[in-house]
């Protein structure tokens, strides 16, 4: 059987749904004879190759640097997974939004200061004036909620949709869990 | 002597069913084990049909109509589930996702949430409105309890059993559509408030972690609302 071209991505989250990816401990063995990992933390490859077959993405849309990936992963990948709240829902990179993007960084970096007191904007990407969720910026396929969502959940989806099949992980999951 | 009660006959997804004719369709359903989601309703409080998750259809009436506010009728046909019904649950409980800010992974009610426990019962696994995030205020100036408005949905559970239930009256809805909100008093806080008798149903009752117990962290947050049918039959009993 030919591997699929398999990738996951980083966003703004606390990469608890990577963990919990890994969290499927020696299933990743079975996977590894199904998927080739192109791109991803676990990956030491810098850069987003084309047609990668499915690609899962942790973690809300947050800065600059997060919607441009996301925007030109979307056009180099078949089937993009919105995994965990983050990634659904914005969660708690989101609660800044009641606040303003201002407003946080002041209260961050010089309300709260104990030396220096600057706001760092070098090399840093921009932050967007709010965090959203991905499906708000880019078409998403399937949906996997969760804080994060549970590994057996992860496995499960991936062995559907790596079956060909149409995942239905409504009652495995749920939003918080 | 007993007040006359009619019974009525009716049919509910396609099945003959009857009650009486003082009894919602809700219930009638009910006690046929006929299962539909609820949200604003809890057994032993008055019915306001705020959430709208209850709606059936009725032959002949092109609306949706709540089936917890509305009583049976002889020759009634009433669907409790169908394409049309599990797309308006969907998206009502989109909407009130979308309204506030329920963050579930950092809420008090974690694990223990009646919208949650929805969301997932009906398949909502994303929202498909934006989000409104809106700056919502906190209110922990009651002793032992905490107001956290960016949970709350509206289903005005505390307003009916602390005026039902408790006699005090202490909760109430102010403003209107968008605005809208519950208010202790006069919306004053409600560490100030001088009807509340701090008895903690409206806690109990409260179906997310809009309102909880101080002290609670992530998830600890569970209702007992035990007392809520065991007062009620008590109060009826006694009638």
């Amino acid at each position: 059987m030919k591997k699929i071209k398999f990738a996951t991505v980083w966003l703004d989250g606390c990469s608890g749904c990577h963990m919990s990816f890994l969290d499927i401990d020696e299933k990743l063995l079975d996977l590894a004879g199904k998927i080739d990992v192109v791109y991803s933390p676990l990956v030491d490859n810098k850069t987003f190759p084309g047609d990668v077959d499915l690609t899962l993405v942790e973690g809300a849309v947050s800065s600059d640097e997060d919607l441009e990936k996301i925007r030109s992963i979307r056009t180099r990948t078949k089937l993009l997974v919105a995994l965990g709240d983050c990634a659904v829902t914005g969660n708690i990179p989101s609660m800044r939004n009641q606040f303003g993007m201002n407003a946080v960084l002041r209260r961050a970096y010089v309300e709260n200061k104990t030396i220096g007191g600057k706001i760092p904007n070098v090399n840093l990407p921009t932050l967007l004036p709010e965090v959203r969720p991905v499906h708000e910026l880019v078409r998403v396929d399937h949906f996997l909620p969760g804080c994060p969502p549970p590994a057996e959940v992860i496995e499960y989806l991936i062995d559907e949709l790596l079956a060909g099949r149409t995942p239905d992980p409504e009652r495995r999951t749920r939003f918080g869990l | 002597m007993a007040k006359q009660v009619q019974v009525k006959t009716l049919k509910i997804n396609g099945v003959d069913v009857g009650g009486r004719g003082d009894q919602t369709i809700l219930q009638v359903a009910r006690e046929h084990d006929i299962e539909m989601p609820t949200l604003c309703h809890i057994e032993g409080l008055s019915d306001v049909g705020a959430c709208r998750l209850c709606l059936v259809e009725v032959k002949g009436i092109n609306k949706l109509i709540p089936s917890c506010t509305t009583l049976v009728e002889e020759g009634m046909e009433v669907t409790t589930n169908s394409e049309r019904l599990a797309k308006y649950r969907k998206m009502v409980l989109e909407l009130l996702f979308a309204e506030r800010n329920h963050i579930c992974s950092v809420c008090v009610s974690n694990g223990h949430c009646d919208l949650q426990d929805l969301a997932r019962l009906l398949g909502v696994t994303h929202v498909r409105y934006p989000y409104r995030y809106p700056r919502l205020s906190v209110d922990a100036s009651h002793q032992r309890f905490v107001l956290d408005q960016n949970r709350c949905i509206l289903c005005t559970r505390c307003v009916r059993v602390c005026d039902e239930i408790e006699g005090a009256h202490t909760w109430d809805v102010m403003g209107r559509g968008i605005e809208a909100k519950v208010i202790t008093d006069l919306n004053q806080p409600w560490g100030s408030s001088e009807t509340c008798t701090s008895c903690g149903k409206c806690v109990q009752v409260c179906p997310t972690g809009a309102l909880s117990e101080k002290g609670k962290s992530v998830a600890e947050m569970s209702k007992r609302r035990q007392f809520l049918p065991y007062l009620t039959t008590m109060r009826e009993e006694r009638e």
